[in-house]
């Protein structure tokens, strides 16, 4: 899934594309634009998004979402750590006990083909209807992706690194610090990366479906009682919060794996 | 790695299963005793209550419901997905155009734009396909295209050479040649459809396996909810290891 580097292109293609995908967005949003506010589309369940973001600002500036917002991010935050720590050594110990690995593989492969939210009520019951089952759902979505990833990275660093570790005669500390984790981190970085992606969906999605606070609950409740414009408002926050979060992440990555590419092609 | 290299012979392999679902029905009976029957019941009490489940009369109504609903979202995942996959492939720039926003779409959290799905289709099972389809969709596309994107030079030669029309060559050269690929999309495009449907049943909704799931929260049942998310769990799984094995299939054949 991963695209050419960027650097393959020739520069004027590669603005020429980024042109056409801003342009792509700015039609869509003006034809929404437009459709609403000629009344193409119903009005009053798809509001234009020029109010849209006037509502998100409002919002924004009035700071009456703020403990949800915290909340929401709180407990994605807890989530991704947990995630990340458990996951990272979950995927040493598969890399170092390949018997084992046999043996879950078939888990590894289907873990992500079960729609994870069936287990958020068996939580709830488990842990109260708290926090705590935010925190859980998210941290089961993402470790398994760490622990993957990690495994991968693990897996691929170049057998001559691991050759020249031994010739240097260093320890099995030196060697993780200076050779494995190295050579292995844009792959445990795309752990990191898909780990934040989804303790998001899950935290958020949780708290959508059944929980008392939180982003997810506030949208929930604004579409529950009509009203469209916090919905909205909401909505935009978080599109565009989650979005620059992704983007960042999603930058780092490409830079880490180009990096890679170039020490390979030296 | 020496073990991990050298396949496993088949009655390995089946050992292998076996170890697992052991570990898996020990971990479960450990944890049932651990939080108590009444919070998590453990496997046997559980396989009891799938069987008082599945007999009972509304059941069906519900699993045809989201049957229904499943079926339809993942039929136009699969065809959608492909055709614009297709579409995009095929034509390298729009391609460019539109790879990093279906990346961008594949990772936010779409359940937050539920209320959207359900004020443009109302209440009822279009809203819950239109999710479902908006969920499986997007990794369809994105595997068709990238396989498209890198068939070898020959098979593109050879349409040129044969004139083919977009159709003949869609049909006859650029799907068999993708197949593997669109098969992988399949495999995460139906665990996401299924995802997104049985979510658009948690909320606002009064039928489906989903619906089900809710109100066993709302009395506080905690058999049930089980016994339904190993059935959810069996279900997936299966579909899931069923799908790898074709992949792997035509990649050897490939």
């Amino acid at each position: 899934m991963t695209a050419l580097p960027g650097s393959l292109q020739p520069a004027w293609l590669k603005h020429r594309v980024v042109a056409l995908r801003l342009l792509v967005i700015a039609g869509c949003v003006l034809l929404l634009e437009a459709g609403s506010r000629l009344g193409w589309i119903n009005p009053v369940s798809f509001i234009p998004p020029s109010k849209m973001l006037l509502s998100a600002i409002e919002l924004l500036v009035k700071g009456s979402f703020k403990t949800d917002i915290w909340l929401t991010l709180s407990a994605a935050s807890i989530a991704v750590l947990l995630a990340v720590l458990f996951g990272f050594l979950f995927g040493v110990i598969l890399f170092k006990l390949p018997r084992l690995r046999r043996v879950l593989d078939p888990l590894l492969l289907s873990y992500y083909a079960v729609p994870i939210f069936v287990l958020y009520p068996m939580l709830i019951v488990l842990l109260g209807l708290n926090r705590w089952p935010l925190v859980a759902l998210g941290f089961l979505f993402a470790v398994v992706a760490m622990a993957v990833n990690t495994l991968n990275g693990l897996e691929r660093v170049p057998a001559v690194l691991l050759r020249t570790a031994r010739m240097l005669r260093m320890g099995r500390i030196d060697e993780l610090r200076l050779i494995t984790l190295p050579a292995s981190l844009p792959f445990v970085f795309t752990g990191i990366k898909l780990a934040v992606v989804y303790s998001f969906i899950a935290v958020i999605g949780g708290e959508f479906v059944l929980s008392g606070a939180g982003f997810g609950y506030q949208i929930a409740y604004a579409y529950n009682n009509f009203d469209n414009p916090t919905m909205y408002g909401l909505m935009t926050l978080l599109l565009l919060f989650v979005g620059t979060i992704n983007l960042l992440l999603h930058m780092a990555e490409q830079r880490l794996y180009q990096r890679r590419v170039l020490k390979e092609l030296t | 790695m020496n073990s991990p290299n050298a396949l496993p012979t088949a009655a390995q392999r089946w050992g292998d299963v076996v170890l697992l679902l052991l570990g898996i029905l020990g971990c479960w009976a450990l944890a049932s005793w651990f939080f108590g029957p009444t919070i998590l019941p453990g496997p046997f009490s559980t396989f009891k209550q799938v069987r008082i489940e599945v007999s009972d009369a509304e059941f069906a109504d519900h699993l045809t419901e989201t049957g229904l609903a499943f079926g339809a979202a993942l039929c136009i995942s699969l065809f959608g997905g492909m055709a614009i996959g297709l579409l995009l492939g095929a034509r390298r720039l729009a391609g460019d155009v539109f790879e990093p926003l279906l990346l961008a779409l594949y990772s936010i959290p779409k359940i937050a734009l539920y209320p959207v799905v359900l004020l443009i289709f109302g209440l009822g099972i279009s809203a819950k396909i239109a999710f479902g389809a908006i969920h499986g969709i997007i990794p369809m596309v994105i595997f068709t295209m990238t396989a498209i994107r890198n068939l070898r030079p020959v098979h593109l030669r050879s349409i040129r050479a044969h004139r083919l029309t977009a159709w003949q060559a869609a049909v006859h050269v650029l799907i068999p040649a993708a197949l593997p690929e669109i098969v992988a999309g399949l495999r995460i495009g139906f665990s996401l459809t299924l995802l997104g449907t049985l979510l658009g049943e948690m909320f606002a909704s009064q039928r489906g396996i989903g619906h089900l799931l809710m109100r066993a929260i709302d009395r506080n049942d905690a058999p049930t909810i089980v016994a339904l998310a190993l059935m959810l769990f069996l279900f997936a799984t299966a579909v899931s290891l069923g799908l790898l094995q074709w992949d792997k299939k035509l990649r050897r054949a490939a």
